[in-house]
This record gives C-alpha cells, sequence and structure tokens, in this order.
C-alpha cells in the first residue's frame, strides 16, 4: 500500500526511530486508511521505542488485527501472521524438521557410506573419519522455519501478528515467552536464533480466557474500546469515501444509538463500514425506514437483535435524522 | 519526578493494578520517553505500560486523574486546573527541594502563590504522603507538612510583630501573615485528604479484606456481606480462569504419525518411540450438597454463595441442598441474584432438622447416575445427624462410584465426633475432609478440587 510518508522508505531500524512522536505515527496510519486515535497512536509509539510487544484488546471487529496490518503496509515492512488455534503447537509456529529430506539424507548417507569408509584402517578409523564427516542431520538446510522464526530471521525486521493469542493454550504461552521478551529462539540442536531487528510484534485477543500473567507483563496493553461518533465518522469517512456527508452523519449516528441497547452482540466498526457500503451499493442518500430494515442484518448477527432494533426503529431513525439532518449538521475538522 | 511515578505507582497497587517491577521500569522508561508536560499523552502511554486489563484500565484512569488531583496543592480557581498545575508544581519542587524556609514569609506576603505551592509539593515530597495508611493520621501528616514548609518561623515572625502594638504597620502586616496561615492550613487539608483517599482508603479496604478472609463465616457481620460476596465473586473467577482450560498429554490410542515420524528419523525412520495425541481433558464434574438446616445456618449463606459462585464459573456443577431432605436448587440457583436465590432456597428447604441420613439415600436414589467416575461430590455440612440414622453405607457406595467425595466442614477438628456429631463416622468414606469455616479455606478447598486430575 502506497504511503506518502518518507519514514516508508527502508532504514536500518524498525526499532523507529524515524517513527517519531505519536502525531506523525497518527499521520502515517491514516496515509493507510486506518484512523487510530490518540490512545492508539501513543500506544504504538510507546511500543515501538521500548521494543515491546503490543497486546491489543477489544471487541470483535474495532480493527485489533486492522491495525497490525496497517502499521506493516505503513512501515513497508513485510508481515508474518500467526493465527492462533487450540492445539496449536511448536512445530507450527516456530519451526519444524523437514524430515522427508532428513531421511532422503540418512539413505544417502548409507549409501556413500562404502566411499567414504573404505580406505579408513579399521572400526577406530571408520568412527573417526565418520566424526570429522560435517553433521548436516540437524542443520539450518533441513529447518523449516514457521511463523515465529520467520519473523526472527526477515532481514530489515518484520511486523509479526499474533492473531488471537487467547484462542492458544496455556502451553503455547509459554513458547511466545522467549519471543516476546527477548527477540529470540531456542533450537535444541541448533543453539540461539536471535533477531538482528527485532520484528514489531502485535497480539490480538478477544478474551475468551485470561492470559497468563507472564505473558501479559511482557506486552504493553492496548485495549481499542468501540469509537465515539466523531472517531467513527472519520472511519467511514475515510473507508467508504462513496458516501456522502449527510449519510455518514446519520448512520454513524444510528450505529452509535444502537451501541446503547442492550443487544447480545453490538455492532463494532467493521460492521458500520460493512453497512455504510451496502448502503452506498443500494443507491442510499439518507437512511430510511424500508431500507434499513432490509439491510439490518449487516450490522446486527442475532435474530433477537435484529427484532429488538426493528421495535425501536422510528424512534432511533428520527434521532438519527435530527442529528445527522444536512441543515443541523454541525461542521466537524 | 521519578519519586513522584514511584508513589503513583504506589497509589496504583493500592487500587489493586498490580504492578510488577518489570513494569514499574516500563513504566519509567515510558514516563522518559513522553515526558510529562503533555498530561494526556502520559495518561495514555503510562495506560498502555501498567494497566493489563480493561478492569484495569478503568481503575487506572480513575486513579491517575485522582494523583494529579492530590498533587495539586493549589485548589485555586484561578489556576485552570488543580491537573494542570500539578505537573508545574511537581516539576517546580523536584528542581528546587530545599527552598529555606524563611522564605516562606516573603511569599506569604508577597502573594506568591506559585512559590507557595510549591513549597507546599515539597513538602509533601519530604513528609511522603503515601506512607498515610489511616484517616486518623491527617492532623500529624498536616504539621508534618506545615512543619517541613517553615510555618515555625511564620509563628515567630506574626509574635515578633504583635510584640509591637503600637506599630500600625507591623499589626497590619501580622494580620495579613494570619489570614495566609490560614488559608495555608486549608490547604494542607486539602492535600493531605485528597491523599486519604489516594493512598489510606485503599489501604485500609484490603487490610479490612484481608481480616474477613481470615473471620469465621458465622462470625462475618451483616454490614460486611456485601464486601465478603464482592470476594468471593473475584475468588470464584480467579479459580475459574485458572482451571477452565486444563490439559495435559495422554495416551489414549490414536497416534499422531507426523510426530512419531520425526521424532523417529534417527531410527531410520523405524517406529522405535510412539508419539500420541493430544487429549483434552474433561472439565470437573462437581455434585455439591449443602446443609442449610438451623445447626449451620450462619454458615449456611456463605455455603449458598459460594454455590451461587461456583455455578456461574464452572460448566458441568449440579447444587443440591438439603436440611430434612434433599433437594435440587440449580433452578434456585440459576438466573437470579443472589439475595434472592438464598431467600427461596432457606424458605423452601432450610431450618428444618438436619437428616444426613435421609439425604444420602436421596441421592443415591434419585442421583446415582448423576455420580459417575468423573464426578467430584462436595459436601459442605457439620455432620450433625440429630442422633438419627448416619446411613454410611450410602455414602460408601457414592465414594465408591466418584471420583472424589470431598467433605467441607464448617466445624473446627476437634468438635467432630462429639455430641450428635457423625462426621468420625462418615470419614472413611470421604477422600478428603476438611475444615472449612473461612473464606480462605473455601478457596483453598475449591483450589484443590479443581487442580485434582488423579
Amino acid at each position: 500500500m502506497p504511503s506518502a510518508s518518507p519514514a516508508s522508505s527502508p532504514v536500518a531500524s524498525p526499532s523507529l526511530e524515524r517513527l517519531g512522536g505519536a502525531d506523525r505515527i497518527a499521520a502515517g496510519l491514516e496515509g493507510g486508511g486506518y484512523i487510530p486515535s490518540r490512545a492508539i497512536a501513543t500506544a504504538v509509539h510507546v511500543a515501538a521505542h521500548l521494543e515491546k510487544p503490543i497486546l491489543v484488546e477489544g471487541s470483535a471487529g474495532v480493527g485489533k488485527t486492522e491495525l497490525a496490518l496497517s502499521v506493516a503496509r505503513w512501515l513497508d515492512l513485510p508481515l508474518v501472521r500467526l493465527q492462533c488455534y487450540e492445539g496449536l503447537d511448536e512445530s507450527k509456529a516456530l519451526y519444524e524438521w523437514k524430515y522427508g529430506k532428513q531421511l532422503l539424507y540418512t539413505q544417502i548417507l548409507k549409501d556413500r557410506m562404502s566411499d567414504v569408509l573404505r580406505d579408513a584402517d579399521g572400526f577406530e578409523g571408520a568412527m573417526a573419519r565418520l566424526h570429522d564427516f560435517g553433521d548436516l542431520f540437524f542443520s539450518e538446510q533441513f529447518l523449516e522455519p514457521r511463523p515465529l522464526l520467520r519473523a526472527l530471521r526477515t532481514e530489515g525486521g518484520a511486523v509479526l501478528l499474533i492473531d488471537e493469542v487467547d484462542k492458544s493454550d496455556e502451553e503455547f504461552e509459554a513458547f511466545l515467552l522467549e519471543v516476546l521478551s527477548a527477540h529470540q529462539v531456542t533450537i535444541p540442536e541448533l543453539g540461539t536464533v536471535r533477531a538482528d531487528m527485532p520484528p514489531v510484534t502485535f497480539l490480538t485477543s478477544n478474551n475468551t480466557r485470561d492470559l497468563g500473567d507472564a505473558l501479559k507483563r511482557r506486552c504493553l496493553h492496548l485495549h481499542i474500546p468501540l469509537p465515539e461518533a466523531r472517531l467513527e465518522r472519520r472511519i467511514v469517512a475515510t473507508r467508504v469515501p462513496e458516501a456522502g456527508e449527510a449519510l455518514r452523519r446519520q448512520l454513524v449516528d444510528f450505529v452509535q444509538q444502537l451501541r446503547t441497547l442492550e443487544l447480545r452482540k453490538l455492532p463494532s466498526i467493521s460492521e458500520t463500514i460493512d453497512w455504510a457500503r451496502a448502503l452506498v451499493l443500494l443507491n442510499a442518500s439518507e437512511l430510511e425506514r424500508e431500507l434499513v430494515r432490509d439491510t439490518l442484518n449487516v450490522l446486527l448477527k442475532f435474530e433477537v437483535d435484529v427484532e429488538r432494533a426493528d421495535r425501536e426503529l422510528p424512534a432511533l431513525l428520527a434521532h438519527s435524522r435530527r442529528e445527522g439532518g444536512p441543515a443541523a449538521a454541525p461542521r466537524v475538522a | 519526578m521519578r519519586q513522584n511515578l514511584e508513589r503513583f505507582l504506589k497509589a496504583l497497587r493500592g487500587m489493586d493494578v498490580p504492578v510488577s517491577v518489570a513494569e514499574a521500569i516500563d513504566a519509567h522508561r515510558t514516563a522518559a520517553l513522553v515526558g510529562w508536560s503533555d498530561r494526556t499523552l502520559l495518561r495514555d502511554a503510562l495506560a498502555v505500560a501498567v494497566a493489563k486489563s480493561e478492569d484495569e484500565k478503568a481503575r487506572y484512569f480513575e486513579c491517575f486523574d485522582a494523583f494529579f488531583a492530590a498533587a495539586g496543592a493549589s485548589r485555586d480557581p484561578d489556576r485552570a486546573t488543580a491537573a494542570e498545575t500539578a505537573g508545574e508544581t511537581l516539576r517546580a519542587a523536584d528542581a528546587d527541594p530545599d527552598r529555606p524556609a524563611g522564605d516562606l514569609v516573603r511569599m506569604l506576603l508577597d502573594g506568591d502563590r506559585a512559590g507557595v505551592s510549591a513549597a507546599m509539593a515539597a513538602a509533601a515530597g519530604e513528609v511522603d504522603l503515601s506512607r498515610l495508611r489511616l484517616f486518623t493520621q491527617r492532623g500529624v501528616f498536616m504539621r508534618r507538612i506545615l512543619d517541613a514548609m517553615g510555618i515555625g518561623d511564620l509563628e515567630t515572625e506574626i509574635r515578633s510583630l504583635r510584640a509591637a502594638p503600637d506599630d500600625p504597620a507591623a499589626t497590619e502586616r501580622a494580620d495579613r501573615l494570619e489570614d495566609a496561615r490560614e488559608r495555608l492550613i486549608e490547604e494542607s487539608r486539602d492535600l493531605v485528604e485528597r491523599n486519604i483517599a489516594l493512598f489510606a482508603d485503599p489501604a485500609s479496604a484490603r487490610l479490612r479484606e484481608e481480616f474477613l478472609e481470615r473471620m469465621r463465616l458465622a462470625n462475618i457481620p451483616p454490614r460486611d456481606f456485601e464486601r465478603v460476596r464482592r470476594i468471593v465473586r473475584r475468588m470464584a473467577k480467579r479459580l475459574a480462569s485458572r482451571h477452565a482450560r486444563r490439559r495435559f498429554n495422554r495416551k489414549d490410542g490414536r497416534l499422531d504419525p507426523r510426530r512419531t515420524i520425526r521424532s523417529n528419523i534417527a531410527h531410520d525412520g523405524v517406529p522405535f518411540r510412539l508419539a500420541w495425541r493430544y487429549t483434552r481433558v474433561e472439565r470437573p464434574k462437581v455434585v455439591a450438597v449443602c446443609d442449610v438446616s438451623g445447626s449451620v445456618a450462619a454458615t449456611a449463606q456463605f455455603l449458598l454463595l459460594l454455590l451461587h459462585s461456583m455455578r456461574e464459573v464452572m460448566s458441568d456443577f449440579r447444587a443440591f441442598a438439603f436440611s430434612s431432605h434433599l433437594e435440587e436448587v440449580d433452578d434456585l440457583l440459576g438466573g437470579r441474584p443472589f439475595e434472592e436465590a438464598a431467600a427461596g432456597i432457606m424458605e423452601r428447604i432450610g431450618f428444618r432438622p438436619t437428616d444426613y441420613g435421609r439425604t444420602l439415600v436421596d441421592l443415591e436414589e434419585g442421583y446415582l447416575d448423576v455420580i459417575d467416575r468423573r464426578t467430584t461430590v462436595i459436601v459442605l455440612g457439620d455432620g450433625r445427624n440429630n442422633r438419627g440414622d448416619p446411613r454410611t453405607a450410602s455414602l460408601e457406595r457414592i465414594f465408591q462410584r466418584a471420583k472424589r467425595v470431598i467433605w467441607l466442614n464448617p466445624e473446627p477438628r476437634t468438635f467432630w465426633g462429639t455430641g450428635d456429631s457423625e462426621m468420625l463416622r462418615y470419614l472413611p468414606w470421604c477422600h478428603v475432609a476438611r475444615v472449612c469455616n473461612t473464606l480462605r479455606h473455601l478457596e483453598r478447598a475449591v483450589d484443590d478440587l479443581l487442580a485434582a486430575r488423579a
């Protein structure tokens, strides 16, 4: 994704001397289409300078993953993504041996053994020669790097996204600790692989379980709340520029009101954006009752919620029209 | 500045935001990075470094605002907000810690408010208000602050001016200084009180909670029930998150081919060592039987409270209550606030003479199918059977069928078997029997229960 910021030129360190302050980070991310709140920009700023991972929490669809993607786009760094799930283990996250090739290697070795040992005298000599022989069995050649190792070894740094870390098992958290605090991985057969350039790391969590204290201590913690109206309008304006000013104001106000209702799942930013897109596709320039009723399922994912909102629809719409009406609209900088 | 941050972190810990040493270091680095001048920036930045959950964030923001309000010594309306002056006064305090005390008189006469509040902040730093523990210490700390600011000199000055009653200029000066002294005392009172809210209140609340945790459940005064309920709820949540997703590795006949081949490469692919798939162990299945008769009425409240909390945090949980006979109370406990549920249960089942024998038979006959080798049976009760038939054979059958039988008895061990207590006769048929009459005991018992994997 192109970015006008000069910061995106490849520089030695993603450790972000070049990032400047929080304001510049905010501007940079906005250039890539992500509108961060002040708290988010500050968090990225602090994390970059302390070289610490950020643990991002918040309900689904508030832009946790998107934040990592945007930072990668803006810094023009490769993004390494690790999606967590129950049963994820180190062979899928850290590294794996290419055991098929290792098997072939031992067979080749067996075939060639007689050549190598032909002129060795006696068993002792043969053993000595065998020891001289480089041990390739556990070597870089047969190492299959998985996301974490790949992120550490990417030259020039990378953005590492460990998505939905709360879905992984507690044991897996333990593997992460070394990577997160020391930016290194220890492979018993090879030794320790250190990152020349610590990756910019994001962890996201949906809070399906409490993460361990050890993990939390190693991370900075950012909680992304549902956005306030003003921020949300800016986000919609950036992501769905086709939506006119009046429509934008009305739809954001409508969603904001929905969030005050008691719903099973409150609509978050991604739903707002989807809805805005849907409304634009349907050529809406204002919220109309029938239109809203037909598209409500974009915003609300449970039947009970849709019914609930449907009952309140006239009041909600009246409010949105009043607030977002073109005449009454106070201009926002 | 560093000291102030330390004090802030201390206040945070008081508000139940656990800040470890590592996090404290992060906080210092963060503060050094963003500086002290932009308060919102500092607030957001420190929030990232020290508060690690949504709850903690809320408490953090509250504490941050309170702390900086408390640090601002002046409440003067023409000085924008206390919070804004905070950074200023803090810096002034740091830059100039040992202002000569004689200056106080001069500053008061000149009306140098900034100077006075800086001096007060410096004095507060010296006195270290974060050592406040009780609100009764207010006077002591006010005195110390005023002393550190040099109020002694001020008094001397006023006295020497009053010594010349004929000099109108001196009398006027003395009047002004006395007014200023009153204001100074008011300001120091404000400062100390704000710090009491910050440091002493959380500390005494914690003291009270620790005390309650060790107190006999039966002795807890009704006015503390709300607090106890909070403690139990927190306890239940902590236990649940610690134990909710326990898994371990077990051979159950399913081979993991990838890992098998990998671990046998050294043997030329001949499967010497077999690798098995991970298996999920089932979450603990619990059947809880709670005595709500007259003899344990005082404790029953809390036993029910525990049942209520456990029900919320454990997926496979069935609750029973009994006095003269057994009844399932899941429907009564579920989906209602605790007070209502407890009252309902006590009304329907409570306060009748206990019959353990009948209860055990009820349990065996009615619900033996619920109890299998994965079930843990918890009995909460004193084992006082009013000299009825204890029916130990029923408990034995339950014992043999269940994974574990745990008996939690509110009576001290020395009372077991005395009078009509059948505890000693039930004892052989319990895997674990322990005294449980404080919140600490409760927590430990439940923790053991959840951790048991045998």
